[in-house]
């Protein structure tokens, strides 16, 4: 039904639009002249990148970045909307100006940089698809485990069981469609030269009882979405492995439209700013105190000097409001990510051993 | 006379207009977008795996043509199946709730109205939690009959030529149903049957009290005055509502997604996904169902010609 649905969602947003007249307006003055930041996130729910909590408001690192533009763009964290979006909705709801950012842990590749008409703004998660077993699954024919294979996973598999996806030979593997996912899961069997038998299953939650339930040996996808699900869906989170390999680079990040580079410079820079916060050591903590530090580059980044903010189209206060009242990259992390279980890993700062470097505020 | 036609003239005309609007529009848009089109993928290299390939070859090397064409037979497998197995469950229903005997016919009444009460998704997610929930894993799967296995991937049965073995994973050989087979087909033909009971009911009582009375009077039994009066009238009256229930079913096979059935919709999907081409993804599926359901529709026509009174408006 979903596929149905969204495959008309596509053919009626195209066929509905005026040709040429979407983008009349700067995406800045029409979200100033609403009043909010229309972001568009993940509706499957994904624990720790976006998931509405108990109370019904939205969490997560990736709806972090839509409060980060809002505070930068309105110094209010809170003027945001958020468009729960499936897999397929999401590209269509940016292109055709449904939202105004797509925040939705969406892998940065350049069909969807260039054909789909996107531009990404960086990557605010470091990801890569990998497997997820039973920790009781056993290695057909009980072959030995691939020797020096590095551990990925603190839970350690049942003595005999799988420790590598080399042994997955023949495995039924639960996979959601919509994504690279399924073509990256082909590629590796094909290249290793062992088959599979895919079940592919539309909705997150549906997908997983196929795999909690034993119709499937393997369940794939993103390891943030593993350890998510794991830690969040799983009935006994412990009796699942992790397997150590990473079989594609899955950069998750946000997305604007292409054609509005104002826009696209204030969510890059939004994002770079709780990202450079950090690494300044700058957190919604201590940037009270640390706003009358006689430190140039903290003095530039607060906008206590300089103009960084008018050059954004913004109040100079842009930086601090975002820190202020989302926090560094840091926070959003150890806030969402860690109690799930996640490690920084390569999302460390550069200077820490990770990926996350962000250019210059100055 | 003249008049009329001039209306039906003009009518077409602004359908015609409408339609090249939103088309000229569409492709205006893709074009502003910088968004591909056109069918010249079905030839590129598809790329994912099919769980279900339905004794067709197929690999991920093979072309979206090639994946499309597999789906496409596996609703087209589903629904034919579909169609005998819920017309002969549906009539065996009708027929229980003229039944004479009371139990038999309260069980049919209550089957009617659980089934075609609750939506059929829902009827679809049950019957395949149903299967995958309580059957075993391959290693324990159980043995109704010799070198017959039934565990949570399905049913795998020998055939003339192989027989199933546990092989690592999974059972290879033999002949298999999957799980999402078996709940797609039992979730159809349980739903549909429900509403096809109600036209078969309809329809015999629609015959008049006087045809079975002159049967009975005849000498005929029970069986054969159904057989031989009744059924061929009633079937005057059956067989147009049976032709939406079939269509109904065809278009309903798309559910299957849900579940993770590889039909037309589900492997569309995920062409969709992997090209970006939506439209020409969603024209497909339209066209498909279309073809399946004018089809259905045309056999159903000449067949109603066929049982319909001689002589008389169908």
């Amino acid at each position: 039904m979903q596929t149905v649905r969204s495959g008309w969602v596509v053919a009626c947003a195209l066929g509905m639009l005026g040709a040429g007249t979407a983008h009349a307006q700067s995406t800045l003055e029409a979200v100033q002249k609403k009043g909010f930041v229309q972001c568009g996130v993940n509706g499957g729910a994904v624990a720790g990148f976006s998931a509405p909590d108990s109370q019904g408001v939205w969490k997560g690192i990736d709806v972090d970045l839509c409060k980060a533009v809002a505070a930068a763009v309105f110094g209010d964290a809170s003027k945001v909307r958020y468009t729960g979006l499936t897999a397929q909705q999401r590209f269509t709801a940016l292109q055709s100006g449904e939202i105004d950012i797509l925040s939705r842990n969406t892998t940065w590749t350049i069909t969807r940089d260039t054909s789909l008409g996107l531009n990404f703004v960086g990557v605010n998660f470091y990801d890569g698809q990998g497997f997820m077993v039973p920790a009781k699954l056993r290695a057909p024919g009980g072959k030995p485990a691939a020797k020096g294979a590095k551990k990925a996973d603190a839970k350690a598999p049942a003595q005999g069981g799988i420790t590598s996806a080399k042994q997955l030979n023949g495995a039924t593997v639960c996979v959601q469609p919509g994504t690279t996912t399924e073509l990256n899961l082909s590629d590796y069997f094909r290249a290793n030269g062992m088959t599979f038998k895919p079940v592919v299953i539309e909705t997150l939650p549906e997908v997983l009882n196929a795999y909690f339930s034993g119709r499937c040996d393997v369940f794939t996808t993103d390891v943030s979405g593993l350890v998510s699900s794991r830690a969040s869906r799983a009935p006994k989170p412990e009796e699942h492995i992790i397997l150590p390999e990473v079989i594609s680079k899955e950069p998750l990040g946000p997305a604007v439209r292409h054609g509005d580079d104002r826009w696209f410079d204030i969510v890059k820079w939004s994002l770079y700013a709780t990202i450079e916060a950090e690494e300044m050591g700058l957190s919604s903590k201590n940037i009270d105190q640390q706003a009358s530090s006689k430190d140039p580059s903290v003095q530039r980044f607060v906008g206590a000097t300089g103009d960084i903010g008018k050059m954004l189209g913004l109040d100079n206060k842009w930086a601090f409001n975002i820190v202020k009242q989302v926090g560094n990259y840091g926070e959003s992390f150890d806030t969402h990510l860690k109690p799930l279980g996640f490690t920084r890993g390569l999302n460390n700062l550069w200077t820490k051993g990770g990926l996350m470097y962000a250019p210059p505020i100055r | 006379m003249k008049k009329n036609w001039l209306y039906q003239a003009a009518l077409l005309a602004a359908a015609g207009l409408v339609l090249w609007f939103f088309v000229h529009n569409t492709a205006q848009n893709l074009e502003a977008r910088k968004i591909a089109s056109g069918f010249g993928f079905l030839w590129r290299e598809a790329g994912f795996e099919i769980g279900e390939t339905g004794a067709i070859a197929y690999g991920a090397a093979n072309s979206y043509l090639r994946a499309l064409g597999i789906g496409l037979w596996n609703t087209f497998r589903v629904a034919a199946i579909g169609v005998v197995l819920a017309t002969l469950l549906g009539t065996l229903i009708g027929l229980a709730r003229l039944s004479p005997n009371w139990l038999l016919k309260q069980l049919a009444a209550a089957y009617v109205e659980v089934i075609r009460n609750v939506p059929l998704l829902v009827q679809l997610f049950f019957w395949y939690a149903v299967i995958t929930e309580n059957l075993p894993d391959p290693g324990n799967a159980l043995q109704p009959l010799a070198g017959v296995f039934l565990s949570n991937r399905g049913i795998a049965f020998p055939t003339p030529w192989s027989t199933p073995v546990l092989n690592g994973f999974n059972f290879t050989g033999g002949a298999a149903l999957s799980p999402e087979f078996a709940a797609l087909l039992v979730g159809l033909v349980t739903y549909t049957a429900a509403f096809i009971g109600e036209i078969v009911r309809a329809g015999v009582l629609s015959v008049g009290r006087g045809q079975v009375d002159a049967a009975y009077s005849m000498g005929l039994a029970r069986r054969s005055a159904l057989r031989f009066v009744v059924l061929p009238q009633a079937l005057r009256l059956i067989v147009p509502p049976l032709t939406s229930q079939y269509l109904n079913l065809a278009k309903n096979s798309s559910l299957a997604v849900a579940i993770g059935y590889p039909d037309l919709v589900s492997i569309a999907n995920t062409t969709m996904n992997q090209t970006g081409q939506a439209i020409e993804g969603v024209a497909t599926i339209m066209a498909v169902f279309l073809t399946i359901s004018l089809s259905i529709s045309a056999f159903m026509n000449w067949y109603n010609r066929r049982v319909a009174l001689k002589g008389t408006r169908p």
